[in-house]
């Protein structure tokens, strides 16, 4: 059968199940609707917080990114589980035991002040928002490589799924689902892994395969990586090329950012007990450390795959993979000496960030752009570093099940992502916005209408983004890590570990950290994005680690600032008191 | 010592465990150990990209099992 076919079954049945799932675990309750009901079992809760960490980067971009970078991917692979620890030792159990239902709750009332929990709000869903215009990307891209349809359709055949069972289940709804997305995911990512592992290095352990030699031969992948990039002009695989400085901020800005993501936190809220919660943030890190320990070595295989089977080959020779994501407009080739070959080496190839095609075919049948050609390096190809996991299946020649299967598990990854940063959205609109601030006389059936009603609206907006991706995605990724590292983790934090903290001080910290983070981001990524190198930045920090330093500007002004006003009432001791007790 | 002064003790020794695997051993001392070669990997290249992550697993296990003996100990009762 071929791929697109199979493709089709794969997905409709995948897609059949999170429909099934969805009608079996309707929300009848906004407890139900908030928090399951806090009826999720510690393993079950666990899976599901890890397919919605999961997201279409981590599945689709995160190893292309590590095959490109080398060792400098080091950052999302520490710095995506790392925050795990964070959450699960100060984080987690705590804000369990508060037991509300949203984390600007938490805050709202830990501060005793409402001010406190809009600005919450507002951080949260613009958090939120970035994060989901990621994965309604991810879902037209594989849509309309492996299905051919247009984008478009794709998003509005996503956003109709996650709009049945988010609209319809809530948490619980989403909660089931995401198990059975989890499940979906992990076998998609591990099958080819798997393969292309025993294939180039005879091992069936893709974390063990990649430090293993290659196969009929005693040289270590690695060492054959460094010396391949070394010949190419590239650094080597397995140094960094980025200051230690910088790869230390961007680590922890990433770190701190996920213990402070909304969306992962309200998880916790769903399980029974307090043990329960530190029980969950472990399994959910073995889950996801499934999967980010053979990330790196999908980065290695795609890597020296991808040097061997184009470099030096003749362009009507090339291999099918690089002829249709060719089409799809993510590689582009540029013959710069003439020569019918593909020559790969460091360097751009094209002018201008992205290839424009014109209509017309090369002499070779390239597809022929309008950019000028980057004449200071012989490199020649240009490849969207997003396609090396879609790609890769192809790229080791495997068969047809394995390519339709990776296709169902990127979507299954966006798709559970997109409904839990929903969930917490329509949660942050209906219940803290509506019932706790503007309209505190809502019964419970009034405020479970809000929230659907936020869900689907806020699944329109999503899917808006999917079908006109503003160009900033990327850029925003380490907006969204930045913000919740610079506002929301340290009030959370504090919180719980500094009673003395009074709703002035949290506010100014708030506010601090937000304006200093985005300030910079802004000032680098927007209004001058040809000064954003090392040599300009503060300390050497690029723009993605700056939030680690918001962190620390957020902590300063908290403290300064609430020593000049009177302590938080005695009942919020009280609080903090209850929570620390198991 | 109390509940949450024992706590904090254990926080604070697995949180400097997890920073001197991840920030230590994986970035800031990450090249002296990349002279260490064990089998194809060099050791700090390992930290980073494969070490980190399982000591990160095992160490939340360890914190479970350390608060849940602590909870045992100062007789928890949870009211829901």
């Amino acid at each position: 059968m071929d791929a697109q076919l199979l493709t089709f079954i794969f997905v409709g049945i995948s897609f059949s199940l999170y429909i099934g799932i969805a009608i079996w675990s309707r929300a009848k309750s906004t407890s139900d609707f908030y928090i399951a009901d806090k009826g999720v079992n510690p393993v079950a809760n666990g899976m599901a917080t890890a397919a919605d960490w999961m997201s279409a980067a981590s599945f689709i971009s995160m190893a292309g990114l590590i095959s490109f970078l080398g060792k400098d991917g080091s950052v999302y692979l520490m710095g995506w589980t790392g925050g795990y620890v964070l959450l699960a030792l100060l984080l987690a159990p705590y804000l369990r035991k508060f037991g509300q239902y949203t984390v600007p709750d938490f805050i709202g009332t830990r501060y005793y002040s409402d001010a406190a929990r809009l600005v919450a709000v507002l951080c949260l869903i613009f958090i939120s928002f970035t994060y989901i215009a990621g994965q309604m990307r991810g879902v037209g891209i594989v849509f309309s490589r492996f299905l051919e349809v247009d984008i478009e359709l794709g998003v509005i055949i996503g956003m109709g799924i996650v709009f049945f069972y988010a609209v319809l289940g809530g948490m619980k709804g989403i909660t089931y689902t995401q198990v059975a997305q989890y499940c979906v995911l992990i076998f998609a990512y591990m099958v080819p892994a798997i393969f292309i592992s025993i294939l180039i290095t005879n091992n069936p352990i893709p974390q063990l395969g990649f430090g293993d030699q290659i196969n009929g031969s005693s040289v270590y992948l690695l060492d054959k990586l460094d010396q391949l990039h070394l010949e190419l002009g590239f650094d080597p695989y397995t140094s960094n090329s980025k200051s230690s400085i910088d790869v230390f901020f961007i680590t922890a800005a990433l770190m701190f950012g996920t213990a402070g993501l909304p969306h992962v936190i309200v998880r916790f809220f769903t399980v029974p007990k307090v043990s329960d919660a530190r029980k969950s943030a472990g399994y959910a890190l073995v889950f996801i450390a499934l999967l980010y320990t053979t990330a790196p070595a999908v980065s290695a295989f795609a890597r020296v795959n991808f040097i061997e089977s184009v470099q030096e080959v003749n362009y009507d020779e090339a291999p099918n993979w690089f002829k249709n994501w060719e089409q799809i407009g993510l590689i582009a080739w540029t013959d710069k000496n003439d020569d019918g070959k593909i020559n790969y080496s460091s360097g751009t190839a094209l002018k201008g960030a992205k290839p424009n095609y014109n209509d017309k075919m090369g002499a070779y049948g390239q597809r022929l752009v309008t950019n000028e050609n980057d004449l200071s390096n012989p490199n020649e190809v240009y490849i969207d570093r997003d396609i090396m996991v879609l790609a890769n299946p192809e790229i080791a020649k495997l068969p047809n099940w394995v390519i339709a299967l990776v296709a169902a598990g990127a979507l299954a990854a966006a798709l559970s992502t997109a409904a839990g940063l929903l969930l917490v959205i329509s949660a942050s609109i209906s219940h803290d916005l509506m019932k706790k601030t503007l309209m505190p006389n809502i019964n419970d059936r009034q405020e479970l209408l809000f929230a659907r009603t936020a869900a689907a609206v806020a699944i329109i907006v999503a899917g808006l983004f999917g079908i006109y991706p503003p160009g900033f995605v990327a850029q925003v990724v380490a907006f969204a890590f930045g913000l919740a590292a610079s506002t929301i983790f340290p009030v959370l934090f504090f919180g719980i570990f500094y009673k003395r903290l009074n709703k002035e001080g949290a506010i100014a910290g708030m506010l601090s950290g937000l304006i200093v983070t985005s300030s910079y981001i802004i000032f680098f990524k927007f209004i001058n994005p040809e000064l954003n190198t090392d040599e300009n930045w503060i300390f050497g920090i690029s723009p993605e680690g700056f939030g680690f330093l918001g962190m620390f500007i957020n902590f300063g002004i908290a403290i300064f600032v609430s020593a000049f006003f009177k302590a938080p009432p005695q009942r919020v001791y009280d609080l903090v008191e209850d929570i620390r007790k198991p | 010592m109390n509940y949450w002064k024992a706590n904090l003790l254990i926080l604070s020794i697995i949180l400097f465990i997890w920073f001197i695997v991840s920030f230590g051993f994986g970035i800031i001392w990450s090249e002296s150990l990349d002279e260490i070669k064990i089998w194809g990997f060099k050791l700090g290249f390992w930290f980073a990209q494969q070490g980190s992550i399982y000591i990160f697993v095992l160490l939340i296990f360890v914190y479970v099992a350390l608060m849940n003996r602590l909870d045992k100990k100062y007789k928890s009762k949870e009211d829901d």
